[in-house]
């Protein structure tokens, strides 16, 4: 069964920016309809299953968005979205978890697709108890307790503070946390953080939350093993190599923004993050972006970012530059972050010839290592063929052999056939629009 | 650029140049492969993966029939990696008339050697679960195959190595010329010149008459056991037939993985590659009307792909006497999976002046096709 | 199982694997079968254990199958009381 809404803005997104983007939008006196795949809204920072568990911020957001007559749909994936010809309609459809089919026609689009994490594959990556940083976090605050067991944090980038005191808070035994980036590239970012005395205090108080524990730079994870679960985890510095006993180990390499939704609508990305003007407008009309998908920068700069596309999306003439003036701030604080922390080439040999690269089909490094590009390796190998469709094995092969991201296609996630037919019926709907965008 | 001069140049690396490579090298020529691209990653690289019998014509029979017996012969190397499964066709009859065509149908197969069984709708539903009630009947082709044609495309392009082929990828080849081919500055010179070239044929054969017919398709995740066969509508016969602007017919197919693809459609519409929805719609939709449980089946991915299509539904094998040198073997529709290997043993009997297996003349480039018939 | 309104301290009660359980109410079926100490999730096309790993929708490492239908992203679901869940462990669905 289908539902149709007409609605002015469609926020695809309910993290940070969507919300932001949602509430601005409907402040406006447009109508708003947000959709996410997740139960709850909150992306994945703003994570929760009762919002007293939240920050000030987060809560305050969240609460604000209950308050507007937004339409947020949960438990919804996104799985086609038509181009209006001259109708100018956007028709987005997106498929509900236990069944039913939502189709949404709108006038003008706010992408807030956020980012995942990057992982690079390494021996026993995909042993049960192998899981990101972020993806820990995810976990536990599903309701996964991490009480008791023994935890080895590693891998890169700002997740790493909050992971470890949280995981710490919840009664972990987080037996080392280690950053690949070095010593001097960590101590250099915290400095240049001075001129945002906040953050630098929340990382020390992150920091204090888990003293206990070994906080080891310069330090990456090169092998896991086990039989049919995580046993031990084996970490490297420039010096030496040792091994751990641990039951999850927590590994995550940055993060990537979930640009695929944005590139099948046409817009135009660079550095793999969306291409966005200063109201946070894309390289398609009336079609905005905001948050992580145009680029990682942190949960403040999603929000103003958020702010300035909702309100854009709506029409807003005259948008507070007061937004513009944060956004520009935090900008450069991320641009600095990127810097800091930059890979180490040696985790593009982590991979040993016979490490699955492709966890979907099973596919290890020697099957694709003489091939020259991502099409090559999916049709010859199966990379990337599989449910996830690239997303998880496309940054390792753009790490591995700087292979890009083939074409975005539909469904843009898994989805019943019946779906897709209900997908056709829309866009013939929007008689000019038949044909998807190129992308 | 090669440092020896090639015997044989085979412009295109999708299945159809790879089998003539093979083919051509088995036969003592150095081989010369050459593909703008990467090797099947042109028009093979869409398809479908049939190795079936098809009798459009007597014609297409004839080469089908040949083909598939190549394929059945076909070393363990190449019928490994291409995943080679002889999962058979069932052919659904709609309708008593359907139904009443399979007799005969029946009895044409068996003067060709192939075994077939007429099934009736209770043992249709037996062979095939996830057919829905009332359909008519069936005829069962337990001798079909399905393979996965990269991979096959890959082991040939391997086999034709062993016998010394060079294959040059990403080299794209601006025009054919009395034995050469010119790529950018330097014109590669060989007595025998074969333009493999598939859907895009014609540009480099202006009068080929070749024209690009557009399929779409969908892959579902893995459910094991859905279909045991590939099950194709009658209906499909006559989709392929009829050059209409747009068809849809049922061809739903097993792979190895135990995933579904879902097919097909046929579109005259250039070389638009863009997924239409409405037409993607109509074939989910006479799909579902023959298999209602494919509906359920969660999808993972949509794409298109361009058959080189003729206008008598042939493809075309042999010399093509307006360029000295040239060969032709291209125009094999929805076929040119199953039809690869035959066509790659006609050429290289024809090129080496041998009496063919079958008879070649159907499939002369130069029969005299009528322009315009498209 | 004909579903029931949360029991006491919010715990709701699924089948895991033919195994009758009570969760809190308000986990997904990721931590859930987690806490159960699950730890193959799913089997991969050549058989290796799988479990989730992004937590978050995109890795497709955690599927399982929820009241009869496959495929079901287990970090995307919240319990519910009745709920049937089958992991490789459990046999019945053998769809990597």
């Amino acid at each position: 069964m289908s539902a149709e809404t007409r609605a002015d803005i469609v926020v695809i997104g309910a993290g940070p920016a969507g919300i932001a983007a949602a509430v601005r939008a409907t402040e406006a006196n447009r109508r708003v309809v947000v959709l996410d795949e997740a139960p709850n809204v909150g992306g994945q920072i703003w994570r929760h299953r009762s919002v007293g568990t939240l920050g000030t911020d987060a809560r305050a957001w969240i609460d604000r968005l209950s308050r507007t007559n937004a339409d947020v749909r949960r438990g919804v994936a996104v799985v086609d979205v038509v181009m209006g010809g001259e109708s100018g309609d956007i028709t987005v459809v997106a498929e509900r978890h236990p069944g039913g089919v939502a189709v949404i026609r709108a006038s003008a689009l706010v992408i807030a697709t956020g980012a995942r994490e990057r992982f690079v594959p390494f021996p026993g990556w995909t042993l049960p108890g192998v899981t990101g940083i972020g993806g820990a976090q995810a976990l536990l605050k599903q309701g996964a307790t991490f009480r008791g067991k023994r935890v080895v944090i590693a891998g890169t980038g700002p997740l790493i503070l909050p992971v470890a005191a949280s995981l710490t808070d919840a009664g972990a035994r987080v037996m080392l946390v280690a950053d690949q980036a070095p010593f001097h590239a960590v101590r250099d970012f915290a400095i240049s953080l001075l001129a945002q005395p906040e953050t630098l205090l929340q990382a020390a108080m992150y920091r204090l939350a888990f003293l206990r524990t070994p906080y080891a730079m310069g330090t990456w994870v090169t092998a896991a093993s086990g039989s049919d679960r995580l046993t031990t985890v084996t970490v490297a510095n420039s010096r030496t190599t040792w091994s751990l006993p641990c039951d999850f180990l927590a590994t995550g390499y940055g993060l990537v923004p979930n640009v695929d939704l944005a590139r099948f609508v046409g817009c135009t990305t660079a550095e793999g993050a969306v291409v966005v003007d200063e109201r946070q407008g894309t390289s398609v009309p009336r079609v905005f972006a905001a948050g992580e998908v145009t680029g990682v920068g942190g949960v403040a700069l999603a929000v103003a970012e958020g702010e300035i596309a909702g309100a854009a999306a709506a029409g807003v003439a005259r948008i507070d530059p007061s937004l513009g003036r944060r956004r520009q701030a935090l900008r450069v604080v991320a641009r600095r972050m990127e810097r800091a922390f930059a890979l180490r080439p040696e985790l593009r040999s982590l991979a040993r010839d016979d490490t699955i690269i492709c966890r979907c089909e099973d596919v290890r490094r020697a099957a694709i290592a003489s091939l020259s590009d991502s099409r090559q390796a999916k049709l010859y190998a199966r990379a990337g063929m599989g449910a996830c469709q690239g997303r998880v094995c496309g940054p390792a092969l753009e790490l591995l052999f700087g292979w890009q991201p083939g074409t975005v296609r539909s469904p843009l996630e898994p989805a019943r056939l019946s779906t897709l037919s209900t997908a056709a019926l829309a866009g013939a709907a929007s008689s000019d629009a038949v044909h998807s965008a190129g992308s | 650029m090669t440092a020896r001069k090639a015997d044989a140049i085979v412009v295109g690396a999708g299945i159809v140049g790879a089998a003539c490579a093979a083919a051509l090298a088995r036969d003592g020529l150095r081989v010369l492969v050459i593909d703008a691209g990467g090797a099947a990653l042109g028009t093979t690289a869409a398809g479908m993966g049939h190795v079936v019998v098809m009798d459009d014509s007597p014609e297409q029979l004839a080469l089908t029939r040949y083909s598939r017996s190549l394929w059945r012969a076909q070393n363990d190397a190449v019928r490994v990696a291409s995943e080679l499964d002889w999962c058979g066709t069932v052919w659904v009859a709609e309708d008593e008339t359907q139904l009443d065509t399979l007799p005969a149908k029946q009895q044409l197969y068996r003067e060709h050697g192939i075994d077939t069984e007429v099934l009736d709708e209770t043992s249709l539903i037996e062979a095939e679960p996830q057919l829905r009630r009332g359909l008519a009947g069936g005829l069962l082709v337990p001798s079909d195959g399905v393979i996965y044609q990269p991979a096959a495309t890959i082991a040939l392009l391997a086999l034709a190595r062993t016998m010394g082929a060079e294959v040059l990828e990403r080299m794209p080849v601006e025009e054919i010329v009395p034995c050469g081919v010119r790529c950018g500055a330097d014109t590669l010179r060989a007595d025998v010149i074969v333009n493999a070239a598939g859907a895009a044929a014609a540009s480099l054969t202006p009068q080929l008459p070749v024209i690009p017919r557009k399929g779409h398709l969908v892959i579902t995740e893995r459910y094991p056991g859905f279909c045991r066969h590939q099950v194709a509508e009658l209906g499909y016969l006559a989709s392929a037939h009829v050059m209409t602007s747009e068809s849809v017919a049922c061809n739903v197919q097993p792979r190895s993985t135990g995933q579904v693809i879902v097919g097909s459609s046929r579109e005259l519409v250039g070389w638009d590659a863009s997924v239409n929805r409405r037409v993607l719609g109509k074939m989910i939709a006479r799909a579902c009307a023959f298999l209602p449980g494919l509906a359920d089946l969660t999808t993972v991915r949509t794409w298109t792909g361009f058959r080189p299509a003729t206008p008598d539904k042939l493809p075309l094998i042999g010399r093509w006497p307006e360029v000295p040198g040239l060969w032709i073997a291209a125009g094999h529709e929805g076929l040119g999976i199953t039809m690869a290997l035959g066509t790659a043993a006609l050429l290289a009997d024809l090129v080496a002046g041998r009496e063919p297996a079958i008879d070649a003349a159907p499939y002369a480039p130069d029969r005299g096709v009528a322009a315009g018939v498209h | 199982m004909p579903p029931r309104p949360p029991g006491p301290a919010g715990l709701v009660t699924i089948s895991a694997d033919g195994r009758s359980v009570r969760v809190p109410s308000g986990v997904t079926v990721a931590a859930a079968l987690l806490e159960l100490g699950v730890a193959a999730f799913r089997r991969s096309v050549s058989g290796e254990p799988r479990a989730p790993l992004c937590g978050m929708g995109t890795c497709y490492e955690c599927r399982v199958t929820i009241d009869g239908a496959a495929h079901r992203r287990a970090c995307l679901v919240t319990v519910a009381d009745g709920m049937h869940v089958a992991t490789a462990a459990g046999g019945e669905e053998r769809q990597p």
